[in-house]
């Protein structure tokens, strides 16, 4: 358990004004370095002093990893260090991408959105209080999972996908980002990379010390949106009338962080669902994207009967520890009125 | 290079947790560091070996023999072929992950070790049942033939005993492999309680902190070395000289020639009738 906070472990603090600065010094420190975004997430673990790095790099300097341009065909690239609240006033994400805007809106609270970065909200850490606290879970690199255990309290960890680690990703704008095929853009030792959104977070399976694919050495720059999933009346980038759902069910209604989300992009000829990108977080240690029940849809009407069968099969294989059996029937539900939408529908469960 | 790694439990005591994964690579220098040793011995020794002339006379000697000896029964043989598969898999299930090949190794590394555990309850009944038992272990009244291979590595014409049916190198690395494969598998079983498996329901308070670390680091140092024992294995199976046991391996025989070259007709007496082919 933590014992010491705000104070924390000295480091070496670099401030870089580029990219290739801050690559250089990821390089000298490796595994030693510590990047910093926002700081929210960062300043929690080195004030507790769970995570001592030799040198932290603040990137809040980088101009080149701020702001929001066109990019591609009708598109956008966001820099990593763009704040959320930039992402949510951006007239270009409210008009064609409103299902960031809402995302990045739901993620805590103002005075947060305004030093968070869409970067850091993407990597942060998981929230899982055992692995926190700095006690040698398997994510700590030891041995055992104390959250799932018959004792633990284990009420927002995850029901699928659980492989020894229970925790689940805390990320809003990440399900968002999912639905909307976005790339990220990663800078390693060796060049750029791009990678689809989804593919950019990992489970406990593949590495259970990670929640993203990045390592010592790597550094998210931007992001990508493709104008595939654009909103418009008109349909956008094919057939049909794209359609967005973003909804997060919290404890509270600010500054919480997501029990279950699910974020859909969707588009429709008339009532039939032509295509559709559909994820939900806060139920694995990754965003899931769930592609049995986007293929199950597709071609089907958009209504109660087809948001009933979504909902069953996005369950399946749920496996609840002692106190998280909720999240079940939460993300069915959640499934299901991504599918049907919510207006003019009498809801039942 | 840390041996051992430690964390810290909820009770602020520091526990074991695993074995220092600088080990992996301690253990495939080893394992490599051995082989370029041997090959390099091999080819600067005066290593003797039986002189043909010696080996026809004995041949002449010996026609009651059939042309082939059953070295390795159909079970035997799919034992040792499974288990390799299964230890292989194991192996890299384990080991791909820490040197940064990811993938979702848990399911399959436990599916493995089911399979090893299997082959080796199998191997202990088949072994104790329906093969020579002794004939695999070491013991006192092997240190003479020990002294004997020493003189010849050295180039010693010694006429000293010959080996029965398993060489002692065999025997030797039989015994390195019961000992660390026995110790992989039964922690392993035990390791599986803190995993989701259809046969155990999860229990990770099944031992305390300190004795789940002790499990955890033995099934770490078995493993590692595993690694360079199986570095080893593989080598020796492709050695020009060694060739003929790992064909015996794969067809179950071996001929009169190499069995009267390599053993002693005393010490592993051929009793089957008469075999002409190779099935």
């Amino acid at each position: 358990m933590a014992v010491i906070r705000d104070v924390m472990p000295a480091f070496e603090l670099f401030q870089p004004a580029s990219v290739s600065d801050a690559q250089a010094l990821l390089k000298r420190y490796g595994g030693e370095a510590w990047l910093l975004a926002g700081g929210l997430d960062s300043f929690d673990w080195l004030k507790d002093r769970i995570k001592r790095p030799a040198a932290v790099i603040d990137l809040s300097g980088i101009a080149d990893l701020k702001g929001i341009k066109p990019w591609g065909d009708g598109g956008l690239e966001i820099g990593a260090m763009t704040t959320l609240t930039e992402i949510v006033r951006h007239p270009v994400v409210r008009e064609r991408y409103s299902i960031l805007l809402e995302a990045a809106e739901s993620a805590a609270s103002p005075q947060i959105r305004n030093q968070g970065t869409v970067g850091g909200n993407v990597t942060q850490d998981t929230r899982c209080w055992y692995y926190r606290a700095g006690w040698s879970c398997y994510r700590a690199g030891g041995n055992i999972c104390y959250a799932d255990t018959p004792q633990a309290i284990n009420r927002e960890h995850a029901i699928l996908e659980a492989d020894r680690c229970v925790a689940v990703n805390p990320s809003d704008t990440a399900p968002a980002l999912i639905a909307l095929d976005a790339q990220m853009v990663i800078r390693t030792g060796a060049g750029e990379q791009v990678i689809a959104a989804e593919d950019y977070f990992v489970g406990p399976g593949t590495d259970i010390t990670r929640m993203t694919v990045l390592k010592p050495g790597s550094l998210l720059t931007s992001i990508r949106i493709p104008g595939t999933w654009a909103a418009s009346a008109e349909g956008s980038g094919g057939a049909g009338r794209v359609q967005f759902y973003f909804e997060k069910i919290r404890d509270r209604n600010v500054w919480d962080f997501a029990l279950v989300s699910v974020a859909s992009a969707m588009a429709t000829t008339g009532t039939t669902i032509d295509r559709i990108r559909l994820v939900v977080n806060g139920v694995a240690a990754r965003p899931l994207r769930l592609a049995a029940v986007e293929d199950l849809v597709r071609g089907k009407p958009r209504n109660e009967a087809t948001a009933v069968i979504a909902g069953n099969l996005a369950i399946e294989g749920a496996q609840p520890l002692t106190f998280n059996g909720y999240k079940v029937p939460l993300m069915r539900n959640l499934v299901k009125r991504a599918i049907r939408g919510v207006e003019d529908v009498d809801w039942t469960s | 290079m840390d041996i051992l790694t430690w964390g810290r439990s909820p009770w602020g005591q520091q526990i074991l947790t695993h074995v220092s994964w600088d080990l992996l690579w301690a253990s495939l220098f080893a394992g490599v560091a051995f082989l370029i040793a041997h090959a390099s011995y091999m080819v600067l020794s005066a290593h003797r070996k039986r002189k043909a002339e010696e080996t026809d006379a004995m041949e002449a000697a010996r026609t009651d023999l059939p042309p082939l000896i059953r070295r390795h029964g159909v079970g035997a043989r799919v034992f040792h072929w499974v288990m390799a598969t299964a230890m292989l898999t194991l192996l890299l299930t384990a080991f791909l992950p820490i040197v940064g090949v990811q993938f979702a190794w848990v399911t399959w590394h436990w599916i493995a070790g089911l399979v090893l555990t299997a082959t080796i309850v199998f191997h202990i009944i088949h072994a104790t049942f329906w093969l020579d038992f002794w004939s695999i272990w070491v013991g006192p009244k092997d240190i003479p033939e020990l002294k004997a291979e020493i003189l010849r590595e050295f180039g010693h014409d010694v006429p000293g005993p010959k080996p029965g049916k398993y060489p002692l190198g065999n025997r030797l690395y039989h015994l390195g492999i019961v000992l660390a494969a026995l110790s992989v598998v039964a922690t392993g079983l035990f390791m599986m309680v803190r995993v989701r498996t259809p046969f155990y329901t999860r229990n990770p308070y099944l031992f305390s902190d300190s004795t789940w670390g002790v499990t955890y680091v033995t099934h770490g140092l078995a493993g590692v070395t595993l690694v360079g024992m199986v570095i080893a294995h593989v080598y020796f199976a492709i050695r020009p000289e060694k060739r003929w046991i790992t064909k015996s391996m794969i067809f179950g025989f071996i001929t009169r020639r190499q069995y009267l070259e390599h053993h002693d007709p005393d010490r592993w007496v051929v009793s089957e009738p008469p075999r002409e082919k190779v099935i």
